[in-house]
This record gives C-alpha cells, structure tokens and sequence, in this order.
C-alpha cells in the first residue's frame, strides 16, 4: 500500500494554497517537512513504534483537507455541550484544526500569558516551532507538520502562575448547520505549541469531541518546552466516536527541577494512537506520565511512550491501565532510556490491563535500556480477567454479576483517576468512567441525539 | 419449613465431593454441621449459595418454598441467604460503603422498594456495626483490604447484620479468631437471632457452640451426613474425635 502518494499529490498540487492560508513560521519549515514526508513515507508495522498500529490503513481513505480554511459555522457551546461540564475553567475552542477566535472566556489570564492562536504570534513561535517535533524522526509529525496551517499557542512567562485550568475543546465537525450536500469525510491537523518559561505554572486539559457523524482523521502534535522549575499539568480526554482515527504525538522537554503531569485518557473513540517524547534535559525534574483506556467494540488504542533520562536526578513514573471489552485491541509500548552519565535516575513503569471477553486483544511491551549504573528502575505489566472470588463474594451479598463487574472495573480505572491533580476533572472522571461502563456515554454519539 | 436438602450431589472440576445430602431446617432453628477436614462442609455451603466453580448433578434444594438451585446467586442473597466465608475475598478499589450500598439498594430493587437514600444508610450502618464492635474507619476502606483476620469475621457478622437475612450460612467464622473476638462474633450472631430466621454453623471445635446453642448437630463424613444428635454431640466429638463415628458406620 503507498497510502503517502495522495498526500505527495495533494501537496505538489495546492502548496500554494496551504502556503497562503498559513502564517509565515509554520510555511518556513513546510517545505523541509514535506521533502521529510516523501523520504520516509507511512511506518509499516515492521517498524517498532508502529507494530500495534497499521497506519498505512489509516491514512489511506480518501479525506478531505480544508485547505482554504472554509469557515465550517458551529456553534461550539451546542457541541460540546453535553458530556462534558463547564469545569469552571478558561474555555477555549479550536474547531477542527482552527483556533476558534469568536468566543473566548471572560476571564482575564495573568499579564504576559498567551493563549490564542499560532497565526496571531508569528515572530514568537518561529524561535520554538517544529523544534521538539522533528519532522526527520516521524512521518506522520513530517505530514502534520506539512499541512497544518493553524494552532494553539500557550505562553506562561517567567514566574507567572495561572491557577485556573486553561480547557481547550477540539470540536470535529465536517458538516455545516443546514448543509444542503453531502460534504466529505475531514482530515485535520492539529497543532499545539506550549512554552512555560523559569518558574511557570499552567494546568492544561485538551478534550477531543466528535460534533458529527463524519469519518474524521485528527493528527494532532503537542510540543512543550517546560523551563526550570516550570510545572505543567496535560490532560488529554478523547470523547469521541467509533469512525474517528487520531494520531496524537506529544514532545515534551523538561528543564531542571521542572514538573510534568500527562494523563491521557480514552473513554470512547474509534482508532487511537497516542505517542509520547519526554526529554529530561535538565537535572532535578520529574514527570507523572498516567493513561486509562476503556474500550469496546472494535476500538483500537495505542499508546507509545520514550522517555529519555538525559541527565542525573530525575524521576519519572508511569501507570496505564486499560478495560478491554468485546473485540477490542490494546496496546502498550514503553520505553525508558537511561543514558550513559544519568546517575540516580529513578523510573518506574507500569501497565495493568483487564480483558473482558476472550476476543478481546491486549499488547504490552514495557522496555527498558540503561547505560548508567546508578539508577533504580523497575516496569511490570500484568493482562488478566476480573476476580472471579470477587464477583461471586459480591453476588452472594446480592449484588448482579453486571453491577459486580461494573464495581471492579471502575475500581481499577480509579486507580488512575486518584491520581490525577486537577479535581473538578477527577469527579467528573469518575462520574463519566462508571457512565461509560453502564454503555451511556455511546448513546451521546456525537451529541446527534442531543440536538 | 425454611430449607430442605434432598439427595444432594456436587462436584468440582470431575470429582463428586457430595454424595447424597438430606437436611431440613424450620424457622428459628440452629443446625451445627461438623466433620473432618475434606470431607464436604464448606462445599454444601458454597452449593446452597450457588458458587459457578461447583456443579449439581443430583438431589433437590428447596428455600421457603423456591428452587433454589434454579436461582442465581443474587436472587438467593435476595430471598434471604446468607454465607459468611470462611476466607472473605479483599476487593481492592471498591470501598465497603459503596459494596454494602450497592448489596442493600440491589435487595430493595428486588423487593419493589426505593433505593435507601445517604442519610438513611449511614443510620442503619452505624447501627449495626455496633453490633460486632467494627471500627468505623473500616467503611472508608476498600472491602476487608488491610483487614486483620478478626475484622474480616467480625465484617461478615456486619454484613450479615445489614442484610437480615432469613438463613445465615456461617462457615467456619471461628476459625482464626481469639477468644474475645469469638465471643463479639457469637454475641453479635445472637443478637441477629429471632424465631423466624434459622443458622447453620460449620465449625471444628465446640468452643463457639457453647456460645451459639445449636438444637442440632450433624455430623459430615464423605459427602453425606452420617450422624445428627444434640448439643452433647459436639461434646463427644471435642473429646473423642472422629473415629468411634466411623467404627459406628462401618469403617476404618
């Protein structure tokens, strides 16, 4: 399958127009991307990272790319409105792959900081985009970097701490309201770009929504440059539905005694991969890297993590855990490299998962490489059924052996969730989590009922 | 009549473990069942209770009136069964407020009745941990997670307590248990006591027997019950053993 060429074509064919509708620092490494992207072409599963996830399938249907940046009108309150709550968080929109600039929260962020869009802060993003991402290592980084034309750009200036929760919803819609044609399936390009300078805070929750019916591709790359003694909290929630691919690689650089939390949860979806690149370049820092995953279906969720102790003194911790029901497939690829002169590093690694039905699928591969001789290190991954002592101890009390499951599983999703710092999004976690396990939350498919 | 047993089979996996069990318990009656080591009590519990791992291949159980063996193990907790296990199972993450919640609104659910609303529960929770001296930190706790071995038994007697069931199955609940907590466990089941509700009590030693008066005893040997007598029966075999009643059926 040569699933790139269409692709290729496209770019050779419109590059002026991607060029045109796109601000000046992200059309300065276009071109480099796209020569990245025909040089490497879509991984096969021969190729490590990519072993759980076919992406040649992925990207080969034929989508439509909003090129021009046709407004596509919604109203993102409606859209978004019915599963997940106001946070009381700063709310910000991104509509597809666009910053949504007509409706944007009341509250006023502390002086310096910037939240808006890619376009609007062209001479600042030049010093820091494609930096972290680069479009030589990855293919699918090469062709978002390549189409994207707009973004999120999230600045905190040195010592500055946002204490509200910045929540930013990705609204997939294809068809306009009254649409009088069928409009085509929508491939967007999302594009975040996160700079906390010496000293800064900032809590970040990015919630994934589906706000129609459309088979939706979403390639989406994060970079964040997280300065010393910066803190950064990323919550990523994808929400949306069974016809809907993301393809998400995060890059995260971490600088002396800098904290990093990234929580990735997937409570419903159709084909998922979330790649994680996690640098400790300076000493002292610390990340909590958390993922749950519930899935059923014929849902696909892939989680692919690195992280490299550069220097001595970090630690990092990591715990996924997935709920796999009916003819699901999961997978978990972690790797932890340690490299030479990275004393003390302390690393642990962890991946429980639960499979439901005997058709259900799980993939685990917890690595680790150390060239230093000073570190403690530790991964474990466990696959196995609900507790069966435990399920028979709760019916003889009189509990259903559905409502006994639903207990169990909860209480092993939960396990991530207690984790979590940002409250309001834990008991609303909590709440969403039972929901989905009682099947409510697929009755809200793209809010299409709800309108 | 509350319960009665009539030829009884079981197995687990290809071996038959009971062998013909026939017993009738009425209303307000205690029924103590011993025996040796291997030879079928904790199986008879877990059939009555319908545990999936054991399969029935012969006989009849009927409860007030029902099938039992037909009904699922919820809808038997529901008609008033109740096990206290002789190992209860720790469920981490599911704490024992949210279990005991979940037990007590599923029965109400079968009775036709509205769930028990917060302030409601905690009253009644509060009331019957009283009963076996439970130490109030234990709701927050997952259920019997970090328990020691006597507040396991002591959270089964509470369990029991909350549920008021008609027939309390309790296997081997003195074992692993000092003298004091043994008396808090046995006071607390006689206090659950009433004319319409009966026991049965599988235990080794006559000690909790002279605590929980049965009206009879059983004795299990092989799959069937081989003797049944009075209370001085639990005496006769705290002194002598086992092996005068196997000389009396004919063995070894």
């Amino acid at each position: 399958m040569a699933s790139e060429q269409q692709y290729i074509d496209l770019y050779e064919q419109a590059r002026q127009m991607v060029f045109d509708h796109a601000p000046e620092a992200m059309n300065a490494v276009r071109d480099q991307a796209f020569e990245d992207f025909k040089a490497q072409g879509f991984p096969s599963k021969r190729v490590e990272r990519y072993k759980y996830t076919d992406l040649q399938k992925l990207f080969a249907p034929d989508y439509g790319v909003n090129i021009n940046r046709l407004e596509i009108p919604v109203d993102p309150y409606e859209a978004f409105h019915c599963d997940v709550p106001n946070l009381s968080t700063s709310l910000y929109f991104v509509v597809n792959d666009a910053f949504y600039h007509k409706v944007q929260p009341q509250v006023h962020l502390p002086e310096g900081v910037i939240v808006g869009s890619l376009r609007d802060n062209p001479g600042f993003i030049a010093k820091y985009y494609a930096r972290l991402a680069k479009t030589s290592e990855d293919a699918v980084t090469a062709l978002n970097t390549m189409l994207a034309q707009d973004g999120l750009l999230v600045y905190v200036p040195k010592n500055v701490k946002v204490d509200r929760a910045i929540q930013v919803i990705n609204i997939l819609k294809a068809t306009p309201q009254n649409a009088q044609r069928q409009v085509p399936d929508l491939m967007v390009n999302r594009r975040v770009l996160i700079v906390l300078e010496e000293g800064a805070e900032i809590k970040m929750l990015f919630c994934d929504h589906a706000a129609d019916d459309k088979n939706f591709l979403a390639t989406q790359v994060i970079e964040a440059y997280v300065g010393d003694n910066a803190s950064l909290d990323l919550y990523c929630l994808e929400e949306t539905h069974a016809k809907n691919v993301r393809v998400s690689n995060v890059y995260i650089d971490q600088q002396a005694n800098s904290r990093v939390n990234h929580n990735v949860i997937t409570l419903h979806n159709g084909t998922t991969r979330n790649k994680l690149d996690l640098t400790f370049s300076g000493e002292g820092a610390e990340c909590a890297c958390y993922g749950c995953v519930i899935a059923d279906k014929q849902q696909h969720v892939d989680n692919n993590t690195l992280i490299v102790h550069k220097v001595p003194h970090c630690t990092s911790n990591e715990l996924y855990k997935y709920v796999l029901d009916d003819q699901a497939v999961g997978a978990f690829a972690g790797r932890v490299l340690v490299e030479h002169g990275a004393q003390k590093t302390t690393s642990q690694m962890t991946n429980q998962n639960l499979t439901a039905t005997r058709e259900a699928h799980m993939f685990t591969q917890p690595m680790l490489e150390i060239y230093a001789d000073d570190v403690k290190c530790a991964h474990g991954s466990t696959v196995g059924q609900l507790n069966d002592a435990a399920l028979f101890y709760m019916r003889q009390r009189g509990i259903s052996l559905a409502e006994a499951k639903l207990l169990l599983q909860n209480a092993f999703i939960n396990e991530v969730i207690d984790h979590m710092q940002l409250e309001p999004l834990r008991d609303r976690l909590h709440y969403l989590v039972e929901k989905r396990f009682r099947g409510e939350l697929n009755k809200c498919e793209g809010c299409k009922l709800c309108k | 009549m509350m319960l009665e047993v009539k030829n009884l089979h079981a197995k687990i996996g290809e071996k038959e473990i009971l062998k013909g069990i026939d017993l009738v318990i009425n209303d307000g009656e205690t029924h103590a069942i011993m025996g040796p080591n291997g030879s079928g009590k904790s199986t008879l519990s877990a059939v009555l209770v319908g545990n999936p791992l054991y399969e029935v291949t012969e006989g009849e159980a009927w409860f007030n009136g029902k099938n039992l063996l037909e009904m699922k193990p919820e809808d038997r907790a529901h008609e008033g069964l109740f096990l206290s296990f002789q190992y209860p199972v720790e469920i981490p993450g599911v704490s024992m407020t949210n279990f005991m919640k979940a037990a007590i609104n599923e029965k109400r659910k079968y009775q036709g009745l509205e769930p028990m609303n917060a302030a409601e529960f905690l009253k009644l929770q509060r009331e019957k941990r009283k009963i076996v001296e439970l130490d109030s930190k234990l709701a927050n706790r997952s259920v019997n997670e970090g328990f020691s071995g006597g507040e396991k038994k002591r959270n089964e007697i509470f369990q029991m307590a909350m549920l008021e069931p008609k027939l309390s199955i309790l296997d081997e609940t003195d074992s692993g248990l000092d003298v004091d907590a043994m008396r808090i466990v046995a006071e607390g089941v006689n206090k659950l006591q009433t004319p319409e509700t009966s026991c049965i009590v599988i235990t080794h030693y006559d000690r909790l027997l002279e605590m929980i008066r049965p009206q009879y005893v059983h004795v299990l040997y092989k799959g069937r019950i081989v003797k049944t007598g009075g209370p001085e029966l639990a005496v006769q075999i705290q002194e002598h053993g086992y092996d005068w009643i196997k000389e009396e059926i004919g063995e070894e």
